[in-house]
């Protein structure tokens, strides 16, 4: 037992720029290796019948299999919770298999969730067809209004669900309010923090429980892996009487209750022991590597995410051909007060506008435009462009694309990092075509 | 500086956990899906002597187990308590009685009457913080399953 160790962990609390690059990770004692080690590897050597007993009975914490956990994944997760102020997180093979897994853990068939309508496209077919299926009632809110929350709250609500920033409709949720009203009923608010990711935003400050992302966005950052994360905040009670399914015995794993053995650590415990392990959708670790490096720079890159966002948006503002930006930071915006509380470094890079000529004046804006990317994806340093009224959303119906801030001349964007001057050059050429 | 955070200082825990050999774990259940044996049975494989105390049991983890801390017939490093937190000032008590130096509080084991005995007894005291995740976080492997140990350091450590 080291003194150099004692020195490391002196309770000192670490800059969020010194945490994306360090938290989660120890050296390998075994080579030193300044990078995480790839731990390509599908299982692990037991070192002794005990030993392994008590790994796969969570009596000590050890590497049984990468299904359910990987050395490689699990600094990604570390270091996703602690950019978060979570008490741990769990990875999964993307952002929507994240989503599922997190709301199956503390779910039972004739359960009731209360979410925005304010969604990214796979959210609402995930939530209303695939947990329909489950026998999960849903009920879908107007984001804006916590008074709509509490009445949508039935003896059956297990979670309220929203985005810290809407897709595409860049909505800003009052984290403070909704989680105030889920607390007043002992309610779980989980938030999809893919948007402002935890540099612009940590919902978990403003009373989350637990906080979703696609990692395939900003965190990874370079478009080279789908990826997910849950992070748990680690102080909801789940003991209250309202959910069972997590403090209850569980025959899934010979009686244990999760939620009284391991305490704060027990939904996360769950979501890793039982979900996970039976849903499968577990992160590769090269992907998991891939993510590590973006996280390294998120600060960096966001800082030039929103910086170029802005510059955009403000452009589009004063087109003639284009309206409905609705970028949240803008001075005109109605949710400037809340980027003030919540995102005062940004309100993220992904807005959408209504090209002037409907359906079809989108769809010349994007045949005309060569730097930015035609493709369905946010995130990336490099900038893209859609219209999502023709892919992303397209199955949704017209009530529901109206709610989730879709128009058919809807083009959204997510900026990039590039020369910010040729992103505007680029979109006027777009424009060309509109005219 | 709440009045639980002088109980939970960094510092203080990785004294304990450097130091301590042998702890009794008052309140040890040889129900294996209880928490006190998930805590007690990980301290064991991790090379610490375990002490059962609880006079509902005879036996466990192969250990005699004593029906109270004065019973003991060892020198005691830790005294590892889960009980009711109104327990906890007689457990203090004898915790000075056999010259333990380490009074630690689970989760919600929360007194500060029995906390105030055991430090005019001379005793570090350590509360709501669980051993073995303080264990895992500074010298186990916690990280392996995700969980947000708080350490940062580009130390080599050693094999684990």
């Amino acid at each position: 037992m080291t003194e150099r160790g004692d020195r490391a962990g002196d309770g000192r609390t670490f800059g969020f720029e010194t945490r994306q690059l360090h938290a989660g990770q120890r050296i390998d004692p075994n080579t030193g290796a300044r990078a995480v080690p790839i731990f390509q590897t599908t299982s692990y050597v037991f070192e002794d019948p005990d030993a392994a007993a008590a790994y796969f009975n969570l009596q000590e914490y050890g590497n049984t299999y990468s299904r359910i956990m990987n050395p490689t994944v699990a600094v990604f997760e570390e270091r996703v919770a602690s950019l978060e102020g979570g008490c741990g997180a769990v990875a999964f093979a993307s952002g929507i298999a994240a989503q599922a897994a997190a709301l199956f853990t503390l779910l039972a068939p004739g359960d009731h969730v209360v979410s925005s309508s304010a969604l990214y496209g796979g959210t609402v077919n995930q939530l209303k067809h695939l947990l329909g299926k489950m026998s999960v009632e849903l009920t879908w809110v107007d984001p804006d209004d916590p008074e709509a929350w509490r009445q949508a709250v039935r003896p059956n609500t297990k979670a309220f669900f929203g985005e810290t920033i809407g897709n595409p409709g860049g909505n800003v949720l009052d984290l403070e309010a909704v989680a105030s009203v889920a607390h007043d009923h002992d309610l779980p608010l989980i938030v999809d923090n893919t948007f402002a990711t935890p540099y612009l935003c940590r919902p978990i400050e403003w009373g989350a429980d637990i906080v979703i992302h696609s990692a395939t966005k900003f965190m990874g950052g370079h478009g080279t892996s789908i990826g997910g994360v849950v992070v748990e905040a680690g102080t909801f009670d789940w003991s209250n009487g309202r959910f069972a399914v997590v403090a209850d015995p569980s025959p899934a794993y010979h009686g244990l209750r999760f939620h009284e053995t391991f305490g704060m650590y027990g939904y996360l415990m769950k979501l890793r022991a039982e979900t996970l392990r039976d849903l499968g959708g577990t992160l590769a670790p090269l992907n998991a590597f891939l993510f590590l490096q973006g996280l390294e720079t998120l600060s960096l890159r966001m800082e030039r995410h929103v910086a170029n966002a802005l510059a955009v948006a403000s452009y589009l503002e004063s087109h003639e051909l284009a309206s409905n930006v609705t970028h949240p930071g803008l001075p005109g915006s109605a949710y400037r007060p809340l980027v003030e509380k919540y995102l005062p470094r940004g309100a993220g890079a992904v807005f959408s506008f209504d090209c002037a000529g409907g359906r079809n004046g989108g769809q010349e804006l994007i045949r005309g435009v060569t730097l930015w990317s035609h493709l369905a994806n946010v995130g990336d340093a490099k900038s893209l462009i859609i219209h999502p009224a023709s892919t992303t959303h397209r199955q949704l119906s017209d009530v529901e694309l109206e709610a989730a801030g879709v128009r058919p001349g809807t083009v959204r964007l997510s900026v990039g990092t590039e020369s910010v001057e040729d992103l505007i050059w680029d979109l006027e050429n777009g424009f060309a075509r509109v005219r | 500086m709440t009045a639980l955070e002088r109980y939970q200082d960094p510092q203080a825990i990785q004294r304990v956990l450097h130091t301590a050999r042998t702890i009794a774990v008052v309140g040890l259940s040889g129900n294996e899906l209880r928490a006190s044996h998930f805590v007690g049975l990980y301290l064991k494989r991790r090379g610490y002597r375990v002490i059962p105390v609880n006079p509902r049991e005879t036996e466990v983890f192969g250990e005699t187990s004593y029906a109270s801390l004065s019973d003991v017939p060892e020198p005691v490093d830790v005294v590892n308590v889960f009980r009711a937190p109104e327990a906890l000032p007689e457990i203090a008590r004898e915790a000075v009685a056999i010259d333990a130096g380490v009074l630690w509080c689970q989760f919600g084991v929360i007194n500060e009457e029995g906390a105030q005995i055991a430090q005019d007894g001379g005793m570090t005291v350590v509360m709501d913080r669980c051993l073995k995740v303080e264990h895992a976080r500074y010298l186990g492997r916690m990280h392996w399953f995700g969980f947000n140990t708080g350490r940062v350091t580009s130390v080599r450590g050693e094999v684990q």
